[in-house]
């Protein structure tokens, strides 16, 4: 399979990149790891005039947590460097529960998070995380910087809110109210596929009691689905096996899962169910190990 | 040199841009002559007549293609020709010196790592990459490691003994 051609530079800083964005005014297309926009334009799905390489712009390869407890992922981290990493473990649990389940090892050490972010995969394992943590984007364009929520920021399948001379050149989830808890489980039929059916769960808790929940959910639908509403009965209690019954249906009953080789839909949103039952089951019993 | 696109019919018509890369390949510069489009796998196929690196999905699925670009293991048909300017890497034929196997090849020897081998080059470059960060893999993070790149014959059980073995070769030479 071979793209059609197209232009390509490597600029080394974020405004030289932008400069070139701006200059082809929609026909240029940013390239991080590569490892969608690859595929996607060897099969010509897409065909852009020019790509821009942004892998030599130094600085941007970071994961940090701020003192304020907030959470930076620079455009050129790899989703390798968010596996086996203590920083998420303890700050963005449900990071480091995703990280190994994204992809396959390989495609791992090219593909980045905020890449997968902009691809806007419904599939997308980081994308529904996001979606979960409350994070937003930093765009970078000709006028400089702004924020964007991931729900203005995701808008439908491989469809983000980006102007085509601006780069995400950051992921922010901010600061937890309290003590951030959560978890994330996908059900695939083999490493590297694409899930079946996923679920991103963060809390933030203040001893026992929720004050805070976010849910996502993956492949059950035709965009990343934000299940956070119906999340909501767990603000202000603590998690009981009524309310994680409770919580968990209403749950299911966001996502729009389609039959398709991967399993039928009720079966996919009976996935969901017990994933969303597991998880918090798991998170009840760390939190009241730890009260 | 070449800035042949060899398997599209025609070398690129009269005046479509190309761009001169220099890339460290198995220790030596090669300057070629790409088009951007050109994809790394087919560089070293067809450009630099290296076919030790397979293509086998040709659709980032299978790892046949795999090669290490600065000691890190990636998928050879989703990387452009031109992102290895100023580079380094490693091909299964930098593995063996003129007159030894490297010691991941002498496993998958002794312990019947390959089949019909298409699937090895891959295998034995993300072994490789895993050895270099992890000297006494387990059973299981070898499986980890490999978890990306797909074997049609052996079944796997010997491709991780093979490289068991190669890790226990290794660590002796090391001390
Ligand atoms: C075999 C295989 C299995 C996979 N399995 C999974 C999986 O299980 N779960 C999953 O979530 N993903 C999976 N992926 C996708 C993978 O995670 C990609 O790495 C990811 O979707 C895209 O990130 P990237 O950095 O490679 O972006 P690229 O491929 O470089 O870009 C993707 C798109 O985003 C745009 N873009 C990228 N970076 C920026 C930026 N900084 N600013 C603006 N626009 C940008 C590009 O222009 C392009 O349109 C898989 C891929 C492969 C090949
Ligand atoms: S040929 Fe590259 S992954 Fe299969
Ligand atoms: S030995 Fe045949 S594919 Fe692995």
């Amino acid at each position: 399979m071979y793209p059609s051609r197209f232009g390509y530079e490597a600029p080394k800083t974020i405004d030289e990149a932008i400069a070139i964005l701006d200059k082809y005014a929609g026909e240029a297309k940013v390239l991080s790891g590569g490892q969608s926009l690859i595929p996607v334009i060897k099969l010509r799905f897409a065909a852009p005039e020019m790509l821009v390489d942004i892998n030599g712009i130094p600085g941007l390869d970071y994961n940090r947590v701020d003192p304020d407890g907030s959470i930076h992922i620079g455009a050129l981290c790899r989703h390798e460097d968010l596996e086996n990493n203590e920083l998420m473990e303890k700050h963005a649990p449900t990071i480091a529960a995703a990280a190994p389940l994204v992809s396959d090892p390989i495609v791992r050490t090219r593909g980045t998070f905020v890449g997968s972010v902009c691809h806007a995969d419904p599939q997308g394992d980081w994308a529904a995380t996001m979606t979960a943590m409350g994070g937003h984007i930093v765009a970078q364009g000709p006028n400089g910087t702004r924020e964007i929520a991931m729900n203005d920021f995701v808008i439908g399948p491989f469809q983000n809110t980006l102007a085509y001379n601006e780069i995400a050149i950051e992921a922010v989830i901010p600061a937890p109210k309290g003590v951030r808890v959560g978890s994330y489980l996908k059900l695939e039929r083999r490493v590297g596929d694409f899930a079946t059916a996923s679920v991103a769960v963060s809390l933030e808790m203040n001893g026992e009691t929720v004050i805070g929940a976010g849910i996502a959910l993956a492949s059950v639908g035709g965009r990343t689905i934000d299940a956070t509403a119906a999340a909501q009965s767990l603000v202000g209690n603590k998690i009981t096996p009524e309310l994680i019954a409770e919580v968990a249906a209403a749950v299911a009953a966001t996502a729009e899962p389609r039959t398709d080789h991967r399993g039928s839909s009720d079966y996919k949103r009976q996935i969901v169910k017990t994933f969303v039952t597991r998880i918090l089951t798991g998170l009840a019993t760390t939190s009241q190990k730890a009260a | 040199m070449t800035s042949l696109y060899d398997e599209v019919q025609a070398p690129p018509a009269e005046g479509v841009p190309t761009r001169r890369v220099t890339i460290k390949v198995n220790g030596a510069d090669r300057t070629v002559d790409v088009e951007p489009r050109l994809l790394l796998a087919h560089l070293l196929r067809q450009g630099l007549k290296l076919t030790g690196t397979h293509s086998g999905c040709d659709s980032s699925n299978c790892g046949a293609c795999v090669i290490l670009f600065d000691g890190r293991p990636i998928k050879s048909c989703t990387m452009l020709a031109v992102q290895a300017d100023g580079h380094s890497l490693e091909t299964v034929e930098g593995l063996a010196s003129a007159s030894e196997l490297h010691p991941i090849q002498e496993g998958f020897k002794e312990e019947h790592g390959l089949q019909c081998g298409f699937c090895t080059p891959g295998m034995m470059l993300a072994a490789k990459a895993l050895l270099e960060v992890n000297d006494d893999p387990t059973e299981d993070e070898i499986r980890w490691a490999l978890s990306g790149n797909l074997c049609r014959c052996t079944g796997y059980q010997n491709i991780v003994k093979s490289v068991l073995w190669a890790a226990k070769k290794m660590r002796a030479e090391a001390n």
